[in-house]
């Protein structure tokens, strides 16, 4: 793997996650600009049938073992120093998701290189690999040098379409394998699947999305009054959902649903990443927010910088006016 | 049982963020900081199990600007003993940040031994590693994150902390402790304190400060950050302006033009 650029591939559940083919997409362009092999690294336990599915790398790692059956940082940072011990590659690429959060951390650790985290893209510059990096929930965009052997990049998700880097074919694979402690020190129990919400958000064609800026509970009214007149329903970004204001089965974003509806409407919601990732693929999106900064404008079709609270009653009032007049 | 929690400032997003001249860094003199919101979140967590179990609840925090507002709140909240890292520079890395609470906790009397380590899972300014991973790693603890909720068994030294994935499914794990786990939401929202009880921890408590052990270069080279700037819009969103009228009906014009009525 020396020379070469990694991609840490996520399983989880017996499957490839979006955010690893979306990052392997980004990994393919890196690689070819140096020039330099793509290699796909895959930790699992009889997991070796999914190397098919990362056939847009030049080859795959894989590395089985019952301790990898779960990605559990820790013992996925100490598979991945073991295999770079010798060979170290240019870059690691790393999904940032509630999969493999705190993998690329510890890796670099345990190497004594640097990470950079919040990459949403990677560039060459002569050569030499700089991240575009957004922090600040989206407010502050960073051009970092990548500098490191190799180089340890946390990508957000959404940083190229997943179907880009989802190519079924036969690749090369080599069977790595490593020792790994078995401190008991963590063990998965069980999953718990969503409770079902009283509607499936996923098949709704219109959502009315409620971030921080509808300020208070008592607020939530105006948005249902809303998503009522254009036949929809409410949901939330995770400020709404860790408030109690809307149950969890409304929440969008990185640990909630993936929704892709006609029309999402974002009331009051910043856009920072992890949101955005849950309702990028929306047909038409409005926005409406104070702050014009807001990143949610990167991602919407229509923006309005305004207060929701002033906005809301008087776009709910000429929804049904119209809905009256065409029925 | 004892709790240790580890909190960081960071600036708030609702306010502008000024770069400083250089333009690779935010001008932190000019940012109103605030407590990370997952912080937040881990504190609360803490004060629910101490709660439940009794146990003694440590908060921890490297100096910065405001910081002492976010100690005397969670003394106000319960937290029986609240203490800062002082003499370090402003601005430290997250990894540098990490190293520095870890040699704390390993040195400063009566932070060890600790039963459990809650801290936000990522804050907005994380740019170069997480704080809990790194802490568990020097302190070679166990370490998981995303945690939405924990019940401690404190005759087997165990907890049961659950674990958001993605697509609201959850993982229920077991863990021993001691362990650090990176919170992402407490079980109920941050509970609201008093202006006045803050004003009254302000006078009775005292937040205790513990000097950097050592330099925190880490020994690894650092994030070269080569350009820093605001975010703005890249012109995908055509904006509608005017009054909340105008705009609304522009709005239905468009939506009625995609048949979406």
């Amino acid at each position: 793997m020396t020379g070469n650029v990694c991609v840490f591939a996520e399983q989880w559940r017996g499957q490839i996650s979006e955010a690893t083919y979306e990052t392997l997409a980004l990994g393919r362009e890196v690689a070819d600009k140096l020039g330099a092999p793509l290699t796909a690294i895959l930790t699992g336990c009889n997991s070796r049938n999914l190397v098919r599915s990362l056939g847009v790398a030049d080859s795959v790692v894989y590395v089985d073992h019952p301790l990898l059956a779960e990605i559990l940082p820790q013992t996925c940072a100490a598979a991945l120093v073991q295999l770079f011990l010798n060979t170290r590659p240019l870059a690691l690429l790393v999904p940032l998701t509630n999969i493999s959060l705190g993998i690329g951390t510890l890796v670099g650790a345990r190497l004594g290189v640097p990470v950079i985290n919040f990459c949403k893209d990677i560039q060459v510059a002569g050569g030499r690999l700089e991240a575009r990096c957004v922090m600040y929930g989206g407010k502050i965009e960073a051009t970092v040098g990548a500098t490191g052997d190799p180089a340890v990049l946390g990508i957000w998700p959404g940083a190229r379409p997943a179907e880009k880097g989802h190519i079924e074919r036969a690749v090369p694979v080599t069977d790595a394998a490593v020792v790994l402690e078995d401190a008991e020190a963590i063990r998965l129990s069980k999953y718990i699947e969503p409770e079902a919400g009283d509607v499936d958000l996923t098949k709704q064609d219109v959502l009315v999305a409620v971030g921080r800026g509808i300020q208070d509970r008592g607020n939530l009214g105006l948005a249902e009054e809303l998503a009522k007149a254009l036949g929809g329903a409410v949901c939330g970004s995770r400020p709404v959902i860790d408030q109690g204001w809307l149950p969890l089965s409304r929440q969008i974003g990185k640990s909630g649903l993936t929704v892709r509806p006609k029309l999402y409407v974002a009331l009051g919601i910043s856009g920072a990443p992890e949101h955005v990732e849950g309702m990028k693929g929306a047909d038409l999106i409005v926005a409406v927010n104070s702050d014009p900064h807001a990143p949610i404008f990167n991602v919407a079709h229509y923006g309005i910088v305004g207060d929701v609270l002033d906005t809301l009653p008087v776009l709910t009032s000429m929804v049904e006016a119209r809905r009256a007049h065409v029925t | 049982m004892h709790i240790l929690v580890l909190l960081k400032m960071v600036p708030d997003v609702v306010e502008d963020l000024e770069i400083a001249s250089g333009g690779t860094a935010l001008d932190l003199d000019c940012q109103r900081m605030i407590l990370s919101e997952s912080d937040d979140h881990a504190l609360e967590q803490a004060l629910l199990l101490k709660e439940r179990h009794g146990a003694k609840l440590t908060v921890l925090a490297v100096d910065a600007a405001e910081v002492d507002d976010a100690l005397f709140t969670a003394a106000a909240k319960g937290a029986d003993r609240v203490m800062k890292i002082v003499g370090s520079d402003a601005g430290l890395t997250t990894r540098q940040a990490a190293r520095v609470l870890s040699q704390t906790i390993a040195e400063e009397p009566g932070l060890m031994p600790v039963d459990l380590i809650l801290t936000g899972v990522q804050a907005i300014d994380d740019l170069d590693g997480l704080i809990a991973p790194l802490v568990a790693d020097e302190l070679h603890m166990p370490y998981l994150g995303i945690i939405t909720g924990i019940a401690l068994d404190v005759s087997s030294d165990t907890a049961r902390a659950i674990k958001e994935y993605p697509s609201g499914v959850r993982g229920e794990f077991q863990i021993q402790l001691p362990a650090v786990l990176g919170i992402q939401a407490a079980e109920k929202p941050p509970r609201y304190v008093p202006v006045a009880k803050i004003r009254a921890a302000m006078k009775t408590v005292k937040i205790e400060c513990a000097q950097v052990l050592t330099l925190a270069d880490g020994g690894w080279p650092a994030v070269n950050v080569l350009e820093m700037k605001q975010n703005e819009p890249a012109g995908h969103a055509e904006m509608l302006e005017g009054a909340p009228a105008q705009v609304s009906a522009r709005l239905c014009e468009i939506l009625a033009g995609r048949g979406l009525f």
